[in-house]
């Protein structure tokens, strides 16, 4: 039995000019110990889907799911009460902006051994020795005076791992790193992430890894799922993708990485992700697929099977990226 | 933090110097003369008006004046009252507690009823409880002081017979009041039922003087919260399995204190100056029915001692508020 699994997963926000559809159908299975990316543009809904998942979405939004299971409960169960007793614990999750994701008013000391008090009920002793452990695995430098740091005299890289060591502080099953690198210097994105990979190794926990970043997917993910305009286009593992990506988009974006070109302009997709007014009626990637027929324009495809990476596609490809670049 | 204060402390002189140089003009721009109210429907005769003037130094230009009147003011001699004869200095400091007692009473009733209720509205966003506090704020923030208070009385002391019509203490009750604050002289008094007394007497002055600010606190935690509350570090908070309790009551209305000390301070200083329809419909002998009479009394001393001492107290809030920031936000701390 999977770790985490959610199946046909949708999320819609009530707005000012209507209900408007962040995530729909979406399907994600994490096997314990494993690395899962979730790749898409930006408004994929990769970040809404997990935040709907741990309960943290406004009130604005209404979560619906056919399963939504961690760890053999049911989630869509669970009081806001039991809730709370998993998450933060079981399941923790690192989110894009470091700087502003840790409380101003608070040094970092309080804020990681808040949790440590809620979930595992440390006394204070306890609590100050965890702390510095804890640091010293994020790779902190001088961990007893960084406790006592406020956020603004750490740098976004020394933030970041304070929100990492706050994550991992109860031993999570699975951590949800939602562009844990986005907002830092490239030197630090590698430290990061290897950090991140590291942790994953040593503790055993599931890995959920949320990013635009085909590189970051190719170092670190076993799995990757691609999501676009709040579907799953495409899952394969890594190799695979990489190798064969049945779906056009997960083609253009392989092919607009830059190790990749081979004309002197770097190849891109043409057109955003459609927002809340310009849905298409047939297949969401249809307006900026360069394969896409009358058919595809109409009708709303299916996902096909395992393997042809479930391409939600008309017509999924097959032959390898590389021979058709 | 003695640095920081020294600074600020710095900063307070020009602001006097203008306090001082403002009251000392304010009052002599007034129509009116201070002698021939002095001597009332009887009049004075020209050689003893002149005799007066002498006497009171009005025959001397108006800087050298000034220039008299600021050396005292730097002495701490704020000079006598021409209708008592007695120091401005004395006057205000018997009256200012009574005042001071009052104000505190009502930013203390405004903050624990505006902070809470400010709170609950953000967090419960349009919802029935949001709408109700929104539009009683306005209400009360928009309602005439005096009318207010007349309401009050009306039910409160007129029909149930609850509370008190005016001033301080019951009658039945009498000791020295050292301090000037009723409630400690009444606590201190040992006297049976004086301190129940005081408290009954402040209660609708209290009422009256809190309305606004407890209409504007709320609406600015109310707002200070909703800003908050969208913060990335409430998701983080909320990632961590608090509960809501927490993650409001900690960590989203530490960071929305700011805005809203601000509000309560300058409340404060407004309440300090301010509170005259209050002690005028209340009898309260405080300094702001003082100030009025004084002002129509064209008693030039005491106008200009109390603003200036007004002001001084204001620049005291000030600079406590200034130092509430610190203790609050850690990041104005290092500055």
């Amino acid at each position: 039995m999977p770790l985490l699994e959610l199946r046909n997963l949708s999320v819609d926000f009530a707005t000012a000019s209507g209900p408007f559809r962040a995530v729909d159908g979406v399907d994600v299975s994490v096997d314990k110990g494993e690395i899962l990316a979730i790749v898409g543009e930006s408004g994929s809904g990769k970040s809404v889907s997990m935040l709907a998942m741990m309960g943290l979405l406004p009130w604005t939004a209404t979560v619906t799911a056919d399963v939504m299971n961690f760890d053999g409960k049911d989630l869509r169960q669970l009081s806001p009460k039991a809730r709370r007793k998993i998450i933060g614990k079981d399941m923790a999750m690192i989110f894009q902006e470091p700087m502003s994701s840790l409380n101003p008013c608070f040094t970092a000391g309080y804020q990681i051994k808040e949790a440590l008090r809620l979930h595992l009920g440390l006394d204070a002793k306890a609590r100050q020795k965890r702390a510095v452990e804890l640091f010293e695995m994020v790779g902190i430098p001088a961990p007893e005076e960084r406790l006592k740091a406020f956020p603004h005299q750490l740098s976004g890289g020394m933030n970041q791992r304070v929100m990492i060591a706050m994550a991992i502080a109860c031993n999570p099953k699975l951590l949800i790193a939602d562009e844990p690198t986005t907002a830092l210097d490239v030197t630090i994105q590698a430290q990061i992430l290897d950090l991140l990979t590291g942790l994953q190794r040593d503790t055993g926990m599931a890995l959920i890894l949320i990013t635009h970043d085909m590189g970051v997917v190719a170092e670190t993910a076993e799995r990757v799922s691609v999501q676009y305009a709040g579907q799953k286009v495409e899952e394969q593992p890594v190799a695979d993708l990489f190798a064969t990506p049945h779906h056009p988009y997960t083609s253009a974006l392989l092919a607009a990485l830059p190790e990749r070109a081979t004309e002197r302009h770097l190849p891109t997709i043409p057109g955003v992700v459609p927002g809340q007014f310009d849905r298409p009626e047939g297949c969401l990637f249809s307006p900026r697929c360069k394969f896409a027929d009358d058919r595809c324009r109409t009708v709303p495809p299916v996902p096909a099977s395992a393997d042809l990476g479930f391409a939600r596609c008309h017509y999924p490809l097959s032959v390898s990226a590389e021979a058709e670049a | 933090m003695l640095r920081f204060i020294f600074s600020r402390l710095l900063t307070f002189l020009p602001t006097f110097f203008g306090v001082t140089l403002i009251a000392f003009a304010f009052i002599r721009v007034l129509p009116g003369d201070p002698i021939i109210v002095m001597a009332g429907e009887r009049g004075v005769t020209p050689e003893r008006y002149q005799e007066l003037i002498t006497q009171f130094g009005f025959d001397r230009p108006v800087i050298v004046q000034y220039w008299d009147y600021l050396k005292g003011v730097l002495h701490g001699d704020l000079g006598h009252s021409f209708v008592t004869k007695k120091p401005v200095w004395d006057e205000f400091f018997t009256l200012f507690p009574a005042t001071l007692e009052l104000s505190l009473c009502a930013i203390v009733f405004a903050t624990l009823l505006g902070l809470p209720a400010g709170v609950i509205a953000a967090v419960n966003r349009g919802k029935f409880f949001d709408r109700t506090l929104m539009s009683s704020a306005l209400i009360g923030y928009s309602m005439p002081i005096f009318w207010w208070a007349l309401l009050l009385i009306i039910v409160f002391s007129g029909w149930l017979g609850w509370t008190p019509v005016s001033g301080r203490i019951s009658l039945m009750y009498y000791f020295d009041n050292p301090t000037g604050f009723m409630l400690w002289d009444a606590l201190w008094s040992g006297q049976k039922g004086a301190l129940w007394s005081a408290i009954h007497h402040l209660i609708l002055p209290t009422i009256v003087l809190g309305t606004i600010p407890l209409a504007v606190i709320a609406r600015q935690t109310r707002s200070a919260m909703l800003e908050v509350l969208s913060e990335d570090y409430i998701r983080t908070a909320r990632a961590k399995g608090l509960a809501p309790f927490r993650v409001n009551g900690v960590h989203a209305l530490r960071n929305a204190l700011i805005p809203v000390i601000t509000v309560i301070g300058l409340s404060v200083g407004t309440l300090l100056a301010g509170a005259i329809l209050t002690e005028t419909i209340f009898s309260w002998p405080g300094i702001g029915k003082w100030m009025v009479d004084s002002i129509f009394r064209r008693d030039y001393p005491v106008v200009q001692g109390g603003l200036v001492l007004i002001a001084v107290m204001v620049m005291i809030v000030n600079l406590t508020v200034d130092m509430l920031y610190g203790f609050i936000n850690p990041k104005i701390r290092k500055r």
